[in-house]
């Protein structure tokens, strides 16, 4: 039996190490194709050693930091899904329904348009700060309610956010072209178009979801069992809840933030990685950030590679993907089950 | 003992998705009798009741209703004979008894007629039958769970039909209430109507069925008069219980007592250790 | 026998009709028609040529000057006359959704067929060149609007179909659809220049400016049609709130019933949509006020609608003159019918089947 547990643990070992070897292969692709595909050579002294040239530009500023930003963000909205999944016990719930995107969304509009800071770097904040207020908003809804945080309840809870901070938003934009402006092109959910520093900027509040949710792992393990029997186990709920949503809220806030709505990443992730690990936390959350952040920046080459010379946002391409993912996974479930 | 039957069930083989759970079983509905289809759980009682009541569709087999196939029969003229309480009812909210009685009514009504004197006069006599005097105008969901059982039969009763399918009539009631409820079942049936009613409690079955029917894995294993069906050699067969099976001191028919792993020898009577 | 009836209702029969006699079923409709009415008048005399409620009232019976009848006829009765009729259309399309679905939070907004109407709109109004674009233009606006509802509301049905229907299926695959097009509706911004995606997004929210007779007629003969069909449908919608099982064993044919209605429900949803854009949340709260008004045990179909036109023209009046800047309609039934959603949700509404 030991021996089992043993050869088991490496093998999720084994499987941690091969996606990482993905991802730098994935990032590697990512770097090189593109309009202009640039040859690994030239990347390589694009990065150690400069020389200013067109190619040398493509590569720092335009295909470096999207890559990066598709790494990080993937990362945390495979573990926010994972966490939320975990939370809500609720194979279908992703961050990005949750109403989290329309919060960041009003709050950029309402940066650009009452405070003049032009969206992207000044915003971050405004943005991490209408993320947190409605997913604290949609969760109270999803689960207060006498539906007791079903997937449907927690699917309209954040239609209904949606709809209104969507309201008010059309409200700032209506009435201001420079808000409309600004508003459009960051909803459209994309890793490109983003000030160069935003990365550096969500970087802290990604490692602080990232260590809530790793704290948060073995109490997740426990909720499993349901919170009559998690209490009987000792376990404290209130602390625990409260660790996995600000969790999720830095994580999704941060990532929506700097790219503007992605949703379905949070969604689809977590399954495939419990396809993998199996329910214990303690593997599903990383292998659930390592798969996030190869599906986003795959998503983004095929975004660059579809509709070849113009290139499809990514979040566009993750929304045409994710959507039958999740629609057969809704077709697959039998009523019992949820 | 050949009693006529208008609902048959002919080698019907039953199941959902890839699953089997009713295997080409055989069964007559005896006319005027109330029938009790008592099995562990998952024997496929409910799926037989279901097929029965035209909401499952036979794989393979057939349904049949005064000899025809039950899924070819117009919709209405099937709701006209037989009516079917499903095991978990779920009534709209806020919705009043009265309401949810007269609803009983659709298959004998069209949209422009919605409450003629017939409609009126069988449902006030379904709710007299049922006992629901002065809650006509409460909400169903405000009532304790016996007599919101009681409305859903109300219902069925005011749906005028001969045969009557109840699935799981008793399962959440207390006993004085699953009493109550089989009385009044006992109560149509001594005016003619005929009934089909799955239940787990076996010594309910044996009191209040006169035809008692016995299925495990998809199969009917007996099918008779509850004191011929609930044997020792039966129960232990289907059920794999061990008992006793004794006469009703009162009814004429039989009680099943389980023999158990402890508390069953009659030399140890009381507590081993007092206890406060 | 002294004792009081068991059942004590009246009964209203003419010849081989007959009917329950409800006081409120009767007398809360003609309320709301009173009430559209003045909503109406109200807001015809709204605008920069104030025109008061009486003076409105003559023009419309044949007096009134020049201008004034061409003010009230010309350009402002169409435009609240479409409100009113969008309002009815939304009322009654949410009200066949929330019985269907037999979850009082189902409403064809939330469900993606706005959001289908909406991506084809959006698609027509920037895509102005080109093969693709040159067939929305054709189409215009209204018609692309209406075909994008339909197929997107017959791929919601299909992918949420298997054998049979569920009311928790449709919901959950409903706002994966709109999900979708809102991305899609999201990038189409993108495309086109500032100017195109201001008159998108102008669209997009629900708006009722502009909208003349063009916009009438369509809306009122399918709502008119619907009206006069409320008595049938009534009848089999009281059965199919009981749920699946019961229904048919009540001799409802459940897919039959089901499917029609949700098409009439997208018919009515996709024409309004046509006419004044996606106007949010009326479809979602119209019939569940009208629950409440009526005290009745599901949401009713006449009452519904004409909660949705009070709605809409209500929010048309509210926006044109207590509002400092003109907003479009939809801004204010958000704003409005958002918060109710999200007190009906943390009330805990007992749904049946969720």
């Amino acid at each position: 039996m030991a021996r089992a547990r043993g050869s088991r643990r490496r093998l999720l070992v084994g499987g941690v190490l091969a996606l990482l070897v993905l991802l730098v292969l994935a990032a590697l692709a990512s770097i090189v194709v593109g309009a202009r595909w640039i040859p690994l050579a030239h990347v390589w002294s694009a990065v150690v050693a400069p020389t200013g040239g067109h190619d040398d530009v493509v590569v720092r500023s335009l295909r470096v930091p999207r890559t990066g930003l598709g790494v990080v963000v993937g990362v945390a909205l495979g573990v926010a899904g994972a966490v939320i999944q975990g939370h809500t016990r609720n194979p279908l719930a992703d961050p990005g329904l949750l109403g989290v995107s329309a919060g960041a969304a009003f709050a950029v509009c309402l940066a650009v348009y009452a405070f003049d800071i032009p969206s992207g770097t000044g915003s971050v904040a405004f943005a991490l700060g209408g993320a947190l207020v409605a997913s604290v908003v949609v969760f109270a809804l999803g689960t207060l309610g006498g539906g007791g945080g079903t997937p449907v309840t927690l699917a309209l809870a954040g239609a209904a956010v949606t709809a209104f901070l969507g309201a008010l938003t059309n409200a700032l934009v209506l009435s201001d072209a420079r808000t409309l402006d600004a508003y459009r092109f960051w909803a459209v959910g994309s890793l490109v178009g983003r000030p160069d520093a935003v990365l550096v900027q969500i970087l802290p509040f990604l490692v602080a979801g990232l260590l809530l949710a790793a704290v948060n792992a073995p109490a997740l393990n426990t909720l499993q069992l349901g919170e009559d029997v998690a209490r009987g186990l000792g376990q404290r709920l209130g602390p625990a809840r409260v660790l996995g949503v600000a969790s999720v809220t830095l994580l999704t806030g941060a990532a929506v933030s700097a790219t503007g709505p992605i949703a379905f990443v949070g969604l689809v992730v977590p399954h495939v990685a419990r396809a993998i690990t199996g329910p214990d936390h303690r593997w599903l959350i990383p292998y659930s950030g390592l798969l996030g952040a190869l599906l986003l920046v795959v998503s983004d080459v095929a975004g660059r590679l579809i509709a070849v010379p113009a290139e499809l946002p990514v979040g566009l391409v993750l929304a045409l993907v994710g959507a039958p993912v999740f629609i057969a996974l809704v077709r697959r479930r039998t009523l019992a089950a949820l | 003992m050949t009693a006529a039957a208008r609902l048959h069930a002919r080698g019907v083989t039953l199941g959902y998705g890839e699953h089997v759970v009713v295997d080409r079983l055989e069964l007559a509905v005896p006319d005027g009798a109330v029938t009790a289809v008592i099995g562990p759980n998952g024997c496929g009682k409910s799926t037989l009741l279901r097929a029965l009541g035209r909401l499952l569709r036979p794989r393979g087999g057939e349904v049949l209703l005064d000899g025809k196939r039950i899924d070819e029969l117009p919709t209405r003229e099937v709701a006209r004979a037989l009516g079917l309480l499903p095991q978990s009812p779920t009534a709209p909210e806020g919705i009043t008894v009265a309401d949810l009685v007269t609803r009983g009514r659709h298959p004998h009504q069209a949209w422009f007629r919605q409450w003629s004197r017939g409609d009126e006069s069988v449902v006030a006599e379904a709710m007299e039958w049922t006992g629901l005097h002065g809650l006509a105008d409460r909400p169903v969901d405000a009532l304790s769970g016996g007599q919101r059982q009681r409305v859903w039969i109300a219902m069925a009763l005011a749906q005028d039909t001969d045969l009557l399918l109840l699935d799981e009539p008793t399962t959440h009631l207390d006993l004085a209430h699953a009493v109550e409820v089989l009385d009044l079942v006992d109560r149509l049936h001594s005016r003619g109507r005929t009934v089909v009613m799955v239940l787990h409690d076996l010594n309910l079955a044996a009191r209040y069925a006169d035809h008692l029917v016995a299925m495990k894995d998809g199969r009917v294993l007996a099918a008779g008069p509850p004191r011929e069906v609930l044997t020792p050699e039966l129960l232990a067969e289907i059920f794999g219980l061990r008992a006793v099976v004794l006469p009703d001191p009162v009814s004429r028919g039989v009680l099943v007592v389980p023999v158990g792993a402890r508390r069953s020898d009659a030399r140890d009577r009381g507590p081993r250790n007092p206890t406060t | 026998m002294s004792a009081p009836p068991i059942l004590a209702r009246r009964a209203l029969r003419v010849g081989p009709a007959s009917a329950v006699w409800r006081p409120r079923a009767v007398l809360v409709p003609v309320a709301l028609v009173a009430v559209v009415l003045l909503l109406v008048a109200l807001d015809v005399g709204r605008g920069d040529f104030p025109i008061s409620v009486p003076d409105v009232v003559g023009t419309l019976l044949g007096g009134g000057t020049q201008v004034d009848r061409y003010i009230v006829l010309q350009v402002r009765l169409p435009r609240s006359l479409t409100g009113a009729l969008v309002g009815v259309a939304f009322g009654m399309a949410g009200a066949l959704t929330q019985s269907v679905a037999r979850n009082p939070l189902a409403s064809p907004d939330l469900l993606g067929i706005s959001y289908g109407a909406a991506a084809a709109a959006v698609a027509t109004l920037v895509l102005g060149g080109g093969a693709v674009g040159g067939l929305f233009t054709a189409l215009g606006v209204p018609l692309a609007a209406l075909l994008g509802g339909l197929v997107s509301a017959a791929a919601i049905y299909a992918l949420a179909w298997r054998q049979g229907i569920s009311g928790f299926r449709l919901v959950l695959v409903g706002v994966a659809v709109a999900a979708v097009l809102s991305s899609v509706t999201s990038y189409l911004l993108i495309v086109g220049d500032l100017n195109r995606a201001a008159q998108a997004q102008i669209w997009l929210v629900g708006s009722l400016n502009g909208r003349d007779w063009a916009q009438v007629l369509p809306v009122g003969l399918v709502v008119g049609a619907a009206a006069l069909l409320c008595p049938v449908t009534s009848a089999s919608l009281r059965a199919l709130r009981l749920g699946e099982d019961t229904a048919r064993s009540l001799g409802v044919r459940l897919q039959r019933a089901q499917a029609g209605h949700l098409a009439a429900a997208v018919a009515l949803a996709s024409v309004a949509v046509a006419a004044a854009g996606p106007v949010p949340f009326v479809a979602l709260i119209a019939p569940q006020i009208a629950v409440r008004l009526l005290r009745s045990a599901g949401p009713p179909l006449l009452a519904g609608g004409l909660v949705g036109a009070v709605l809409v023209v209500g929010a048309d009046v509210v926006s044109r003159s207590v509002l400092p800047s003109t907003l479009p309609v939809g801004v204010v039934t958000a704003a409005v019918g958002a918060p109710y959603l999200m007190f009906l949700l943390a009330r805990g509404t007992r749904a049946s089947d969720a």
